[in-house]
């Protein structure tokens, strides 16, 4: 079996080299000739009929993708003339194609080729230098990368680890192989951006054949990836990194200390920016609104757009990050505090018609609305799409507002879009989203790292010694089955077992008695099964739940 | 005061109402923009007024486009309430008595216009037929309570217009009513009867057709709507028709089969259903341009480039004359709003009149014009001195020379129809767009069009003399749809066609000779339209930033995010970023470097491996001693920093943290994700 994955894992590994440049030629060389193709096909007599088919089916997707591609270029022919929109051609192939399967190295190689990467010294010249590329071994003595070392040099954490250890080793082998006569040519292919300039010189002379085999999987791919349920990385968790996650506090402490740079574009990107309130709000007059998107917290612009242009016009600004925000607060702030309006509404919807009425009569009645990340978890809904959109397609009610999400446009279908009729503006700030995301229950921004430990040690002491080794049982069976991926919680019938064999209570009454204050405190969790048994789970992840016996047990 | 809170996030500011001026003038907004404001007045002035009649313009054709759609629909209406009206005891009307008489009305995909045919549709029905007109749209009734309620709210305030006084008693009653059919025929019997008193309840055949106006719904879009609203709502109405006697229009965007796919047999067999369908948009969008942009009612003229950004955003997006006409705003707009000679983009004698007011910086900026330059150039020494240096001969030069460019647009027009419409007709129809050609030159009498005249009489004669051979119809080509009266365009296609041509059948006598008329015509066009960009001057009228237009009403927010992570030299003109392409400097911005590590990952991603990574890059740019002792507290900084950049991609929407695996993060972007 293991045999027979290593085939499996080879052929992935074939995969991974195919550049993005590589699969537009292939789609250029297509195009240019039945020629070119019939040539291929001669190539393909060695694979077998199945491959074959599938590779129709595969040229079938990318002429697919050509035309998406052709459209887009006849879309985006002027984007070139354009100073603002930010892009080239060969951009938009780039975000619409698609990602070819990376090594699961590809990061660390790519970061330490990042990092060698001097000032400005032009890649090229790097490749032409061996010293520059030696590098890395040198770097091993190097005290900084200390750090970066273990994930150079494959691990061996875990069963998949070592699954992938079986695949990589020998990539890494014929690596530093190289490296030491040749150094450059090997490593440089893998990396994308070198690869354009230098010969493909992948180990083994890549034959056209095996590039279309590779090239033939790239759909597959996508299912592929998609569809298995392994997950190909490393198993090593922060946990072991033994970096305490931040809380909110000392993450913005630290950040502090970190000197923005890049100031004086910055400030210039910014100015650039500026020089359109007039034209913003002219446009606004005129029945438009306007949408900022681009990379970078567009708050701080559209706060100076406050404070400079509608100092003296009736203005409300959204937090459209604020998690308790709702279309509801937003209309309730538009009929209490500038309405002026005591009473209920039955619903949203009426809320919004006499909102409506009252700005249709009153013609002289001007509100702004400021609305920070429009697309924001709680105002993408469509409903609140609709109010907002209906709001803002009043004369007399001027919208600007900013989007940040990728996939923002999205949210408006024709009708929308026709309701805020909006005029698009790219602004780029490259400012942090440090309001925006200060919000969100970040990843390594923990709000439960440290917190859960000393609560739980916190209830756990005021329990008795009893309702402890109930819970101490309970986390044990935890951690116990934590390797399982299905594992669904402790059902009660069986709990009640074990905690009766420990001598722990003597009824069951006694032991419900103790789950609810166990879940009252949060401690525990109580799922249904699909077997109506009742399933008891602790709610924490397990890393915490093992330093926890240990100081426990210390 | 602040703007973020943790405990709200909404922030109302209401200036204080001494200090709140009424309303700032928006041309304040106009001048302020630009420094050096130039006659900004004047030409905030002539962009509201173009701007003005352009929109009554398209509002005309909307309603001229519509007024045939609309008179067989109300034909049909009067029609279907006739037989209400006799209730006679004749058994196929008591049949038909059961039926709701239906208008399905197929609108197309370019849902955004409906709103406006629905509301012109209204005024019309209201003024011919019924004063009872209601329309619904699916999202204000979810069931059948809020339909019947919204139904019924909407018709009070139809009869509060015609009876004003009793406004407010009707708003009361409405809240306490309990909305049901029967208080709604209820309601239309009170209503009836109010307006002829005289009247006997029942209503038996009258002298006036008026007596018991219908009730018309109108639903805007009927795909949207709950099929059990929907039904349940036609099954009691049917049973209570003789009493209410309600017509309905369905608006559809997509095809008739929707009605029964929405409705069972059962329901649809008691509509009597008749099916009208709208112009397409395509012809819609061309009499928009014929009306607005290819006619001399209008100075303001849009370059080649601008018509196809605002034709491939109609064709390729929505098919809406709305957002047409909105990207025509916005090019009037910024025409006027960038351009200090568009103070001269209005009526002939009105911008003769302006010429004499220009100032001397506005000569200048006609100097500076690239146009002008090229016309300077080839002009003879002397005269050349005396345009750069003397205004009043620049601006006596204008005023002669100004008008050809209006002139020739007209003829252009002309012209172009001609051909398009050439290619596809058979010989009778050519023969009279000939000979409307010949007048249209007689017409015109000026001298060097008389050869022309001259060749157009011998075409004539020519078909003549073939005589009724045979009816050869020219459809076998079918030409592709020409999709705009463009010269450009036109002439592409003009190509195409021929070659196309060439390779098929033989051809006929009248082929050959209408190919020759083709070609005479093009060669015609050729001579005497220049293309706008190399006349004198063409910058007052035309407008040609066709990126600014693309930039504001179709933008591309996805590739301008890739562009700022991936290449942040764009954006930031610092020598120190600028790299070969696909390569990232690591002195970048920090979302930068992760974003590149990230693409460098499958579908999930482990923070470890990434954050590690991340360091790396950084620490190699920060170049730090990492001997000294401020290490750790470097590290613990990247740290930070690197969980910045992953909390910003994931607001960016590029990552999501997963369950399937710990410390991992999910990749969201793979191809169109």
């Amino acid at each position: 079996m293991t045999s027979r994955l290593d085939l499996k894992e080879d052929k992935m590994k074939e995969v991974q080299f195919v550049g993005d440049d590589d699969v537009l030629n292939h789609i250029l060389d297509r195009e240019a000739g039945t020629k070119l193709k019939k040539e291929r096909t001669q190539l393909l007599v060695n694979p077998q009929k199945i491959i074959k088919k599938q590779e129709y089916d595969v040229e079938e997707g990318d002429q697919e993708v050509l035309k998406d591609q052709n459209y887009l270029k006849v879309l985006g022919q002027n984007v070139q003339e354009s100073l603002k929109n930010g892009s080239t051609t060969d951009d938009v192939n780039k975000v619409y194609s698609f990602q070819n399967r990376k090594h699961p190295e590809k990061m660390a190689k790519l970061a330490s080729e990042l990092a060698k990467t001097p000032r400005k010294s032009v890649s090229s010249s790097l490749k032409n230098d061996p010293e520059i590329i030696s590098i890395p071994q040198s770097s091993k003595g190097h005290p900084a990368s200390d750090k970066v070392q273990p994930k150079v040099i494959p691990r061996s954490h875990s069963d998949s680890d070592s699954e992938y250890s079986a695949s990589n080793s020998e990539d890494e082998g014929g690596m530093q192989e190289s490296e030491e006569d040749t150094s450059a040519s090997v490593l440089s292919p893998k990396v994308p951006a070198q690869s354009r300039a230098s010969a493909p010189v992948c180990k083994g002379t890549p034959s056209k054949k095996m590039k279309r085999a590779k090239r033939s999987n790239l759909v597959e791919e996508y299912f592929e990836a998609h569809s298995s349920s392994q997950v190909l990385t490393s198993d090593r968790t922060l946990q072991k990194l033994k970096r305490a996650a931040l809380d909110q506090q000392t993450l913005r402490n630290l950040l502090s200390k970190v000197s923005p740079s890049f100031s004086p574009e910055l400030t210039q990107l910014n100015q650039q920016h500026e020089k359109l309130f007039h034209k913003w709000m002219l446009q606004l007059h005129l029945g438009f609104n306007i949408v900022l998107y681009g990379l970078g917290s567009k708050r701080d612009l559209l706060e100076r757009f406050r404070t400079t242009m509608l100092q003296d016009s009736i203005h409300v600004v959204i937090n459209g990050f604020f998690p308790g925000i709702s279309v509801k607060s937003i209309l309730n702030s538009v009929t209490e505090d500038i309405l002026g309006h005591t009473g209920t509404f039955r619903s949203v919807l009426d809320q919004l018609d006499w909102i409506v009425n009252r700005f249709k009569e009153d013609s002289s009645l001007e509100l702004f609305l400021v609305i920070h990340n429009l697309d924001s978890q709680m105002l993408r809904g469509d409903k609140s799409q609709q109010i907002i959109g209906q709001l803002s397609s009043l004369r007399n009610v001027f919208l600007i507002a900013s989007v940040d999400h990728l996939n923002a446009p999205l949210m408006w279908d024709h009708a929308k879009q026709s309701l805020y009729n909006w005029l698009w503006y790219e602004t780029t700030t490259y400012r942090p989203y440090t309001e925006e995301t200060s919000y969100e229950n970040s990843l390594l921004v923990t709000q439960s790292g440290s917190l859960p430990l000393s609560a739980l040690m916190h209830v756990l002491r005021s329990l008795t010694p009893n309702a402890r080794g109930i819970f101490r049982l309970l986390m044990r069976h935890q951690l116990d089955k934590q390797e399982d991926p299905s594992y669904a919680g402790l059902s009660f019938q069986d709990f009640y077992q074990q905690c009766r064999e420990a001598f722990l209570v003597n009824s069951d009454l006694t032991l419900r008695a103790q789950l609810t204050e166990f879940r009252d405190h949060r401690l525990i969790r109580t799922k249904k099964g699909t077997d109506g048994v009742e399933y008891l789970l602790i709610p924490v992840d397990s890393g915490t739940l093992t330093d926890f016996l240990e100081e426990e047990e210390a | 005061m602040a703007t973020s809170s943790v405990s709200k996030g909404c922030f109302v500011f209401k200036p204080k109402f001494k200090k709140r001026k009424i309303s700032v003038p928006i041309e304040e907004y106009f001048n302020k923009g630009k420094n050096e404001s130039e006659d900004s007045k004047l030409r905030f002035e002539t962009y509201h007024l173009i701007w003005q009649q352009m929109k009554s313009e398209t509002e005309r054709l909307q309603e001229e486009l519509n007024k045939t759609l609309f008179n067989n629909l109300i034909e049909f209406l009067q029609k279907s309430h006739s037989g209400f009206q006799k209730n006679s005891e004749d058994w196929a009307c008591q049949i038909k008595l059961k039926e709701i008489p239906t208008a399905a009305l197929v609108l197309g995909v370019n849902v955004t216009d409906h709103d406006l045919i629905f509301r012109s549709l209204t005024e019309a029905l209201q003024n011919i037929i019924t004063p009872y007109v209601v329309s619904l749209q699916a999202k204000d009734c979810p069931d059948m309570k809020h339909f019947l309620q919204k139904l019924l709210s909407q018709l009070m305030d139809c009869s509060v217009d015609t009876k004003p006084k009793e406004g407010e008693s009707v708003q009361v009653t409405q809240k306490k009513t309990h909305c049901s059919m029967d208080s709604l025929s209820s309601w239309y019997m009170t209503v009836t009867q109010k307006t002829d008193p005289k009247m006997p309840s029942k209503m038996r055949n009258t002298s006036s057709q008026w007596q018991s106006p219908p009730v018309v719904l109108i639903l805007k879009d009927m795909e949207s709507f709950t099929t059990k609203v929907l039904q349940d709502f036609i099954t009691v109405t049917s049973e209570h028709l003789h009493e209410f006697p309600l017509i309905l229009v369905f608006g559809i965007a997509t095809s008739p089969i929707i009605i029964h796919r929405l409705l069972p047999h059962a329901v649809s067999s008691l509509l009597c259903i008749e099916l009208f369908q709208s112009l397409s948009c395509k012809e819609h969008l061309s009499t928009v341009l014929d009306k607005l942009l290819l006619t001399t009612q209008f100075p303001f003229k849009i370059s080649e480039k601008v018509l196809q950004v605002l034709t491939n955003i109609f064709l390729y997006h929505d098919f809406s004359i709305q957002n047409f006409v909105k990207g025509l705003q916005l090019s009037l707009l910024e025409h006027f709003y960038s351009q200090p000679l568009s103070v001269l983009c209005c009526s002939l004698p009105e911008a003769k009149r302006r010429i004499n007011f220009l100032s001397a910086n506005q000569c200048e900026n006609i100097r500076r014009l690239p146009s002008f330059r090229r016309y300077v150039e080839k002009q003879p020494a002397e005269r050349q001195v005396a345009l750069l240096t003397n205004d009043r001969f620049l601006k006596f030069y204008f005023k002669s020379d100004i008008k050809e460019p209006f002139e020739e647009d007209y003829m252009a027009s002309h012209l172009i129809c001609i051909i398009a419409i050439i290619m596809m007709l058979a010989k009778d129809e050519l023969m009279t767009i000939l000979q409307k050609c010949f007048k249209v030159f007689s017409s015109s009498s000026e001298n060097q069009l008389g050869s022309t005249r001259k060749r157009i009489e011998e075409f004539l004669s020519q078909f003549q003399s073939l005589g009724d051979a045979r009816e050869e119809d020219a459809s076998g080509l079918q030409p592709k749809e020409l999709p705009k009266t463009d010269l450009y365009h036109l002439q592409k296609s003009l190509l195409e066609m021929k070659e196309l041509r060439r390779s098929s059948k033989k051809q006929t006598k009248f082929e050959v000779l209408r190919e020759k008329v083709v070609n005479f015509i093009d060669s015609l066009v050729r001579e005497y339209l220049l293309p706008p960009e190399t006349q004198p001057v063409h910058e007052v009228v035309y407008f040609s930033a066709a990126h600014t237009l693309r930039e504001h009403l179709n933008a591309a927010p996805r590739i301008a995010l890739h562009t700022a992570l991936n290449n942040p030299y764009y954006y930031l003109k610092n020598e120190a970023l600028n790299s070969e392409e696909g390569c990232i400097p690591n002195i970048a911005p920090d979302i930068c470097i992760a974003y590149k590590l990230h693409l460098e990952c499958s579908r999930l991603i482990n923070l470890v491996d990434w954050s590690e990574a991340f360091a790396t890059v950084v620490t190699a740019a920060e170049e730090m001693d990492a001997n000294s002792k401020a290490s750790e507290e470097m590290n613990e900084i990247i740290h930070a920093r690197f969980i910045r950049a992953v909390s910003e991609l994931e607001l960016l929407g590029f990552i999501k943290p997963t369950k399937r695996k710990t410390d991992h993060v999910a990749r969201l972007t793979w191809g169109g994700c």
